[in-house]
């Protein structure tokens, strides 16, 4: 990316755009990915702007189908579903993001630590090996429902294993690049192992944790729907996707649109983030890139 | 091979240990007394205490840990909150629906993914190939529930072809429990398909392009038997590990699928177990999955051997 914008920084406008439609054609995932992406955001940060309250209840406009006063709807509870379905979009960005930052940055660390310091290596591996074999979800179902319903908890809940994934992902670059000339040459010259940890090694996984991180804020978003759906997310006031589609199961013969309109956006904003993740890698990681 | 055998089915024994430990603390993780969380808000003192002595929580931790773990290796899992009854005994009660959910999955999702990967390998480049990575990347985005919910208001409710929801027991017939069970399969195995069939497409990319399928092509082999015998049986390794490691979403998702149609199996015990504070469940369902867990991919472990001669331990 930093080689196509340098290349047409300073030049005039017309090859700026050229070099745009240029990179559109070469990254076309990175584009729609992205671009569905800030348009995702754009509506999740302007939700006041462009949807009525979410909360409100007019029991006299109960599960009206879509029309012009209610763009897709309203639910059982005579909500507006084009309201809950913009708004739930601040909690699945916020948790997918907080995941995927929280995850990566706690990941980072104790790789790191695992890839460069032999002594630790064997004990914290094989606690990693042990929150990995407990799925995903029972995981978060157990947690939540033992310190509570809240997002900060969803978000912790849902973090946790996450991280011996990237966990994983970091130390095996640390023991591959740890190896290398350029690294014994810091060494050699009396580099301080802190110094060689951040200066030396760390560039080495940037590439793929920023790979790393778009995949598992994809995950974090479909696990915290899943959450919300099983009674065990975000508090059921809130209005989050998997909350709406919990909440309108019953009502699926009668009012599918308080049932697809958030499993669409749902689908729509993992698709995106899926897609700019595998723009990325191909990008980023070429050697992946021919693989998948 | 047996040593190794041995050696692996040892090495199961610390991360299992380690899942114990997690799955023990879990209810001590919480801020504040545990026994006060289980009596639940609106419990007495005296509720808090018989409950307690009942769970033995009133013993010093390391006693507590112990003889949970002791128990757990007789097959005891506790009590459950609610209904007073074995865990071991509900989860029993309920493994028929979840067990005939995922091996139909797993053997329909398998089949239909490494089908589908070798063709577009086999095809790379082609708008075969490019449809079936399309459909890839959907299946991971789409979630399950959401699949259940589409598949159900199109197939069972506009069509009705198939039932809505339900299950029906494999002694009442073959067809009536697999009818049941098509759609749920269809929403569980969708992304386990993907996953698969990305991975089998790799591996086979890089296996086509080997000196030794020119040669076989070269000699006359026929195309299905280079794509099986020469090429799939030595992409197979990467593949396997992937269905393996795969289990581990098609777990999440069965707890998920069996909410939506509402089938009666180990999933829906644990659902119904979080409104209820019913730890003894939770913890319970984490243990048995984990298990499968770890020995699913023992067995994959295993099975690399066959795949692979040159793999010697």
């Amino acid at each position: 990316m930093t080689t196509a914008v340098s290349a047409v920084a300073g030049r005039s406008d017309k090859s700026r755009m050229a070099g745009i439609i240029d990179f559109a054609r070469r990254n076309p995932t990175i584009v729609i990915g992205g671009t569905l992406m800030i348009i995702i955001a754009l509506a999740a940060l302007g939700a006041p702007l462009i949807a009525g309250d979410p909360l409100i209840f007019q029991p006299i406009n109960r599960l009206k189908p879509p029309s012009d006063e209610f763009l897709l709807g309203t639910d059982s509870l005579g909500r507006d579903v084009f309201a809950r379905t913009v708004y739930g979009a601040r909690i699945s960005l916020l948790v997918g993001l907080s995941v995927a930052g929280v995850s990566v940055a706690i990941g980072l660390c104790i790789g790191l630590a695992c890839g460069y310091y032999r002594g630790v290596d064997g004990l914290v591996m094989r606690l990693m090996d042990g929150i990995m074999a407990i799925p995903a979800i029972l995981l978060a179902i157990a947690l939540v429902s033992v310190m509570g319903s809240s997002v900060r908890v969803v978000i912790i809940a849902i973090t946790i294993p996450e991280i011996p994934r990237v966990t994983r992902l970091v130390r095996s670059i640390v023991l591959s690049v740890r190896e290398l000339p350029y690294v014994d040459a810091a060494r050699a010259s009396g580099a301080r192992t802190r110094k060689i940890l951040w200066r030396h090694i760390l560039p080495s996984t940037v590439a793929p944790l920023i790979v790393q991180a778009t995949y598992i804020c994809a995950s974090a978003i479909l696990v915290e729907a899943g959450l919300s759906f099983l009674g065990a997310g975000t508090p059921p006031e809130f209005p989050t996707w998997g909350n709406m589609i919990a909440s309108s199961r019953l009502y699926l013969a009668i009012a599918p649109w308080t049932i697809f309109a958030p499993g669409a956006c749902l689908a729509l904003v993992v698709l995106a983030v899926n897609l700019l993740g595998d723009g990325l890698r191909d990008r980023l990681d070429p050697r992946m890139a021919r693989r998948m | 091979m047996i040593a190794y055998i041995v050696r692996r089915l040892l090495a199961t024994i610390p991360v299992m240990a380690i899942v114990g430990v997690f799955v023990f603390m879990l209810l001590h993780l919480a801020p504040g007394d545990p026994a006060a969380i289980i009596a639940g808000d609106n419990a007495t003192t005296a509720n808090i205490e018989a409950i307690r002595t009942r769970l033995g929580l009133d013993r010093p931790l390391h006693e507590q840990f112990l003889s949970w773990v002791w128990a757990t290796l007789q097959g005891d899992l506790g009590i459950s909150m609610f209904s007073n009854l074995p865990v071991t005994k509900l989860v029993l009660q309920r493994a028929e629906p979840t067990i005939a959910l995922a091996t139909t999955t797993l053997i329909v999702a398998v089949t239909i993914a490494i089908t589908v990967g070798v063709l577009a390998a086999w095809k790379a480049g082609t708008i075969i190939d490019r449809a079936v990575m399309a459909f890839a990347v959907m299946g991971f985005s789409v979630p399950v529930f959401v699949v259940g919910y589409l598949l159900v208001y199109l197939f069972a409710m506009k069509l009705k072809w198939l039932p809505v929801q339900g299950y029906v027991p494999l002694e009442q017939g073959l067809w009536p429990c697999l009818r049941n069970l098509i759609l749920p399969s269809i929403a569980l195995g969708l992304a386990y398909v993907a996953l698969i069939a990305r991975i089998t497409r790799a591996s086979m990319l890089d296996v086509l392009a080997e000196d030794y399928i020119r040669t076989a092509n070269a000699k006359g082999v026929t195309t299905g038997v280079m794509l099986t015998r020469h090429a799939l049986k030595n992409a197979a390794v990467p593949i396997v590990t992937v269905i393996g490691i795969g289990v581990a979403l098609l777990i999440s998702g069965v707890v998920i699928t069996e909410s939506v149609f509402n089938i009666p199996g180990v999933g829906r015990l644990v659902v119904d177990a979080i409104a209820r504070r019913d730890y003894p469940i939770i913890q319970g369902v984490m243990i048995i999955f984990s298990g499968v867990y770890v020995l699913v991919n023992l067995a994959v472990d295993l099975i690399y051997t066959f795949l692979d001669p040159r793999i010697r331990y």
